[in-house]
């Protein structure tokens, strides 16, 4: 009985303890399928809230059945919901992380009948059923770089990465080319704590930016949470990319530069209904719109600093202003 | 480098280090409390989660913090009463039980963020307490005599757990219980009460460990604690089981990563080298392990389950 007991404790644990999974109902058996695995959830206010906002959007236009599977920080695990979803005939997979690039280069031959995506990556292996894309993030990070250091007092910017690759190494990079296109003298120290989850290691790095004299924080991945509430207790100027997080410092987030996946995923959904599965690379930008500027109206920054940051927008836009990425 | 030595960053670092070791040691004491009577938790990051989650929850509803810290508190104490129930009384395997009860956690506190909160707001935090004349001393006062009160808390808790582990007669229980149950049974006292004692009161402080992390950085997140629970749990043994090795091991940890943040701030790691200077603290914590914890022994009957004549 006690062996029973604690059996049932046990799957009744291990079934609560799988992430969260939310399916829309079905409408017929021809309607497209598309799953998306994420590493956070649907509220990160960061990369993960990007790609679920879009895909709610084109599931309106199109009428897709949508299942998302969040919170897949362990490879191991996504890797398995993604072959699930495979095996479960969904048209389309989207594996939204570069960490998943592994998992789709070996699942992606075994099932050439399921169109998969995965980004924020380049490449698609060469496979004729794999989709990547990825973000121009360091022109975004560049327009934020030179409107924080134009705002900036004390010419000291704190920036905080969580590991030095993909969109966050282009954003940090971006962000110091702008800092310093804008003016030599303002300092930009960087630091990336080794972790896209710790929004402990995020707020003590901000701490320590604090004690530098920065009056002016930036940050990427679903971590910044905890630099960002730094910011808001000592009252600095704080620049976000991939999603907006006006909600947690009204009066401190400057401006966000905002991922628009739609553009991507619309043409994505439109050749998988078409049959054709995969074999492009998309790329989302200031000139094709999946990035924009966004300036968050509580804050009430300058008329004049927004202009020069659309000035900065359109000179990256016209190819005027390059924007150097892999510093 | 230099810049390094000013006194605002390095009264920064070290404050930062006292405020990253707080939940580190409030969670290996509870752990060390549990340990002692022979009962082995691993879900200490589980219940972690549930007390940062409840704590949360309660200060976003209410505004509250007290109250949110004792919510906490509360959770963590039902969730040792479980672990109490599921090790001492099912007599269960207690290292896979633990990871149950990780799972478990991981998975509801997901499911009720998602549910329950909408999109993430900040709560206000608490001011810091000032140690009155002390933290107008140079560099020590502003790190030492300024901090949130659950820092003097977890603290002011290292004596208080050594003085009863060592000189009371529920201390000689625990120790007697965790070393030889049997003999502990023959002379009366309760091996079962006594575990479900020092379960519940250790996970409690576990509970409290996830609210404390949760205040420090302001807002709940999935996943928020990153395994500290577990990294608790080997800081029990770094510190050979008493409290203030444990408190040692904690601030060992919490000061390296906090220096380890500093110096990338400052430049002294280049960014090449950032990943793996991530790891550090967990490097130097094993290889203080290896060479502090080996001169001494474990509990004798620890993650033993008893059975009288069994």
């Amino acid at each position: 009985m006690r062996k029973l007991l604690l059996m049932l404790a046990t799957v009744a644990a291990l079934m609560l303890a799988i992430p969260v999974v939310s399916a829309s109902s079905k409408t017929d058996a021809t309607t497209l399928k598309v799953a998306l695995i994420a590493p956070s959830s649907h509220n990160d206010l960061a990369f993960t809230q990007s790609m679920h906002h879009a895909l709610l959007n084109l599931q309106k236009k199109y009428g897709f059945e949508l299942s998302v599977s969040e919170n897949q920080f362990v490879v191991a695990n996504a890797a398995n919901i993604i072959r699930q979803y495979a095996d479960q005939g969904y048209d389309l997979v989207i594996a939204h992380g570069s960490q998943y690039g592994g998992t789709i280069q070996q699942l992606a031959p075994l099932f050439p009948k399921t169109s998969f995506a995965w980004g924020t990556a380049g490449t698609t292996y060469g496979l004729p059923n794999v989709y990547a894309y990825e973000a121009n993030s360091q022109e975004g990070g560049y327009v934020n770089g030179y409107i924080a250091s134009l705002m900036s007092k004390t010419k000291i910017i704190g920036v905080i990465g969580p590991i030095a690759v993909g969109d966050a190494k282009l954003y940090v990079d971006g962000f110091v080319a702008g800092a310093k296109a804008q003016s030599q003298k303002t300092v930009v120290n960087v630091a990336y704590t080794g972790s896209f989850s710790d929004p402990s290691l995020m707020s003590k790095q901000a701490s320590v930016f604090v004690a530098q004299k920065a009056d002016v924080l930036t940050g990427s991945s679903q971590s910044v949470v905890g630099a960002i509430n730094v910011a808001r207790e000592n009252n600095l100027k704080w620049f976000g990319t991939q999603w907006t997080q006006a909600s947690l410092a009204p009066k401190n987030v400057v401006a966000t530069q905002m991922y628009d996946w739609m553009p991507v995923l619309s043409q994505i959904v439109t050749r998988v209904q078409s049959g054709k599965l995969g074999g492009v690379s998309y790329r989302i930008s200031l000139k094709n719109g999946g990035e924009k500027i966004q300036f968050n109206r509580a804050a009430n920054t300058p008329k004049t600093i927004q202009a020069k940051a659309k000035k900065v927008v359109d000179g990256i836009v016209s190819g005027k202003i390059v924007v150097p990425s892999g510093l | 480098m230099n810049e390094f030595f000013t006194p605002a960053i390095l009264t920064a670092t070290i404050a930062s280090g006292i405020q990253l070791a707080v939940p580190f040691l409030l969670a290996a004491l509870g752990e060390t409390l549990g340990q002692r009577s022979g009962v082995l938790n691993l879900g200490v990051d589980g219940i972690m989660l549930l007390g940062a989650f409840t704590s949360y929850y309660v200060a976003l509803e209410t505004g509250d913090l007290p109250l949110a810290v004792l919510a906490g508190l509360a959770v963590g104490a039902a969730c040792g009463l479980a672990t109490a129930f599921i090790s001492v009384t099912l007599r269960a395997e207690q290292g896979i039980s633990g990871i149950g009860v990780y799972l478990f956690a991981l998975g509801l506190t997901s499911l009720l963020f998602l549910k329950l909160v909408g999109t993430p707001l900040p709560i206000e935090q608490p001011g810091k307490v000032e140690v009155p004349y002390l933290h107008e001393l140079p560099l020590v006062g502003e790190t030492l005599f300024r901090q949130d009160a659950l820092v003097y808390l977890a603290f002011a808790l290292v004596p208080i757990v050594t003085f009863v582990l060592n000189r009371t007669t529920f201390g000689l229980n625990v120790r007697a219980v965790g070393e030889n149950p049997a003999a502990a049974d023959s002379l009366g006292v309760s091996v079962a009460r006594t575990r479900y004692v020092t379960v519940t009161i250790g996970s409690s402080l576990a509970g409290l460990a996830g609210a404390t992390l949760m205040i420090d950085v302001g807002i709940f997140q999935q996943n928020i604690t990153n395994a500290v629970g577990f990294i608790a749990i080997a800081l029990v043994y770094f510190g050979a089981w008493r409290p203030i090795g444990v408190m040692l091991g904690a601030l060992l940890y919490g000061m390296t990563q906090a220096l380890v943040l500093s110096w990338k701030g400052l430049g002294i790691i280049p960014v090449s080298l950032s990943d793996l200077a991530a790891a550090t603290p967990a490097v130097i914590t094993v290889l203080a392990l290896l060479t502090v914890a080996r001169r001494f022994r474990q509990p004798a009957a620890l993650a033993m389950p008893y059975t009288r004549g069994g």
